[in-house]
């Protein structure tokens, strides 16, 4: 795609300006791109950029509008919020935005999946979240063999920890 | 004001030492983490921000590696302590900003220090002189994880840890060595550097000046990739190509000297005259000069002076340091006649 400005490079940023409700897409170079935030006064940062790299067509599906407006639950914060900021709200917002996330952190990083250091937290939560779906599987098993005593026992420890882990 | 002792102490990171001081004047690795649970800071009202602040303020002065530091709430300071503080690379310019709950912690020898509800509720960064990625993150991977064991930190297992903004999540890792590359500049090679770094998941940027202009020929590299690759492989990734970078800029000035002795020397010296007979020189001019000064005095065509001399005097003339030198908040052009006055004694000791 050419640049709409120049007509000559190759667009590389694609900015999406919404007044009033009236979206106008523009696809502009890097050169252009820097000229036309200059003239706009404003600041040409990362949010300019992040709007780039995230789709957002005035023609899109009702299901992939219904992902932009689904409200956060932790701070009630939609994607299309997001993609005006350029900053996300709380950690929930990466559960409840993971779909259109995942394609943005490929964009970024060339992958949506962490290597690397974990919180001391972390793995200790890990640790137990492993533990529990093992004691899980016992369950299953206590119960295949109608081992009811048992079972109940292991029920309630299995509560037990799920009630930590929810409140770690 | 507490930081008026800061003028007189010597930095750390500016001394001149560590491996390839000559071309890397320092290295820097920060990480970017939330606190599970309390909305981030642009999402925050006042309260949440306060309590969050309390929360990791509680949680950092208990952490071993931070007895004895500078716990500051930014709205305390005024503008000029604030300016100072970026100049001497202890946060952000966006952290002089909207300041109600804004902290840092500084710790005594200005290695360590942590913004608190920047971007991000916790930014933590290492300071070292020279070339030293490794020690940075040894530091900062301990504080790190001491700090996780009492602080429930925003993480995934899927994501990593968790930040405000995208480009940092995963590691929250990012490192980056400001490099001294006139050599590059002067035979037309940093073009092909910039081309290169791009491809290769790193950022590249003039550390002075705005834009693409790179005052002094002194460039910021830094990883861009924070996710996907563990802490160990994005350091030594840009590990490598730092190396390669040094290595080629020492080449370039064994080949100035060899080969056009005569026209590097004459522009050298003349930019050392310039600075010492100066009555009048701005902060941007002040830059250029000390960069070509920098760079003979590594050539071996200016011998009175050492790399940490200079490295103090890029720091000491900028314009927030100057004021706080003399004491008093002083007009650009009067600035200018002052740095002149700072120069010469400085320069002249030696």
């Amino acid at each position: 795609m050419k640049c709409d400005n120049c007509g000559k490079n190759e667009a590389t940023v694609h900015l999406t300006e919404v007044i009033n409700d009236n979206i106008t897409k523009l696809h502009l170079c890097e050169t252009c791109a820097r000229t036309k935030s200059e003239e706009m006064q404003s600041h040409f940062g990362l949010t300019d950029l992040l709007s780039g790299l995230m789709d957002f067509e005035p023609g899109m599906t009702g299901e992939a509008k219904h992902d932009l407006m689904t409200k956060c639950p932790g701070c009630g914060m939609t994607y299309f919020d997001f993609q005006h900021s350029g900053r996300l709200g709380c950690g929930a917002c990466y559960e409840v935005f993971s779909k259109n996330l995942n394609e943005l952190l490929r964009k970024i990083h060339g992958s949506d999946k962490h290597v690397g250091k974990m919180p001391f937290k972390g793995k200790d939560v890990l640790k137990k979240q492993e533990d529990l779906q093992r004691l899980k599987g016992e369950l299953r098993d206590l119960v295949r063999a109608e081992e009811f005593e048992k079972a109940s026992v292991l029920r309630d420890r299995i509560k037990d920890m799920e009630g930590k882990l929810g409140g770690a | 004001m507490i930081l008026n002792d800061f003028i007189k102490k010597e930095t750390e990171w500016l001394k001149g030492e560590g491996p390839y001081s000559n071309i890397a004047i320092s290295t820097r690795v920060r990480v970017a983490r939330n606190i599970k649970g309390h909305l981030y800071y642009d999402r925050a009202d006042s309260k949440q921000r306060e309590d969050t602040l309390g929360a990791v303020t509680a949680n950092m002065k208990r952490n071993k590696f931070l007895q004895g530091a500078l716990f500051l709430r930014i709205k305390d300071l005024s503008d000029l302590d604030r300016v100072f503080l970026v100049e001497r690379h202890l946060m952000s310019r966006e952290h002089t900003q909207d300041v109600a709950h804004k902290g840092l912690v500084i710790d005594e020898k200005e290695i360590i220090s942590a913004m608190l509800n920047e971007e991000d509720h916790i930014r933590f960064q290492v300071l070292q002189s020279g070339f030293n990625i490794v020690e940075a993150w040894r530091i900062v991977d301990e504080i790190d994880t001491d700090l996780g064991q009492h602080l429930p930190f925003d993480f995934s297992n899927e994501y990593g840890y968790l930040t405000s903004c995208p480009t940092n999540t995963g590691t929250g890792l990012r490192a980056s060595v400001m490099l001294h590359l006139s050599g590059l500049v002067i035979s037309g090679q940093i073009e092909n550097v910039f081309d290169a770094i791009s491809k290769l998941g790193l950022t590249m940027r003039g550390f002075y000046g705005e834009g693409t202009e790179a005052l002094g020929d002194f460039f910021q590299i830094s990883n861009q990739v924070a996710l996907g690759h563990s802490e160990m492989d994005i350091l030594d990734n840009l590990e490598r190509i730092i190396h390669k970078i040094i290595s080629r800029e020492e080449k370039t000035r064994e080949n100035l000297i060899k080969k056009h002795k005569q026209e590097t020397s004459d522009r050298i010296k003349r930019s050392y005259e310039t600075l010492k007979s100066a009555s009048i020189i701005t902060s941007a001019e002040t830059i250029k000069l000390l960069s070509a000064v920098r760079f003979g005095a590594d050539l071996g065509i200016i011998k009175d002076i050492d790399t940490a001399t200079i490295n103090e005097v890029l720091l000491l003339t900028q314009p927030a340091h100057l004021q706080k030198i003399t004491g008093e908040t002083i007009a650009p052009h009067e600035r200018d006649m002052k740095r002149a006055d700072l120069i010469h004694e400085r320069l002249g000791k030696k």
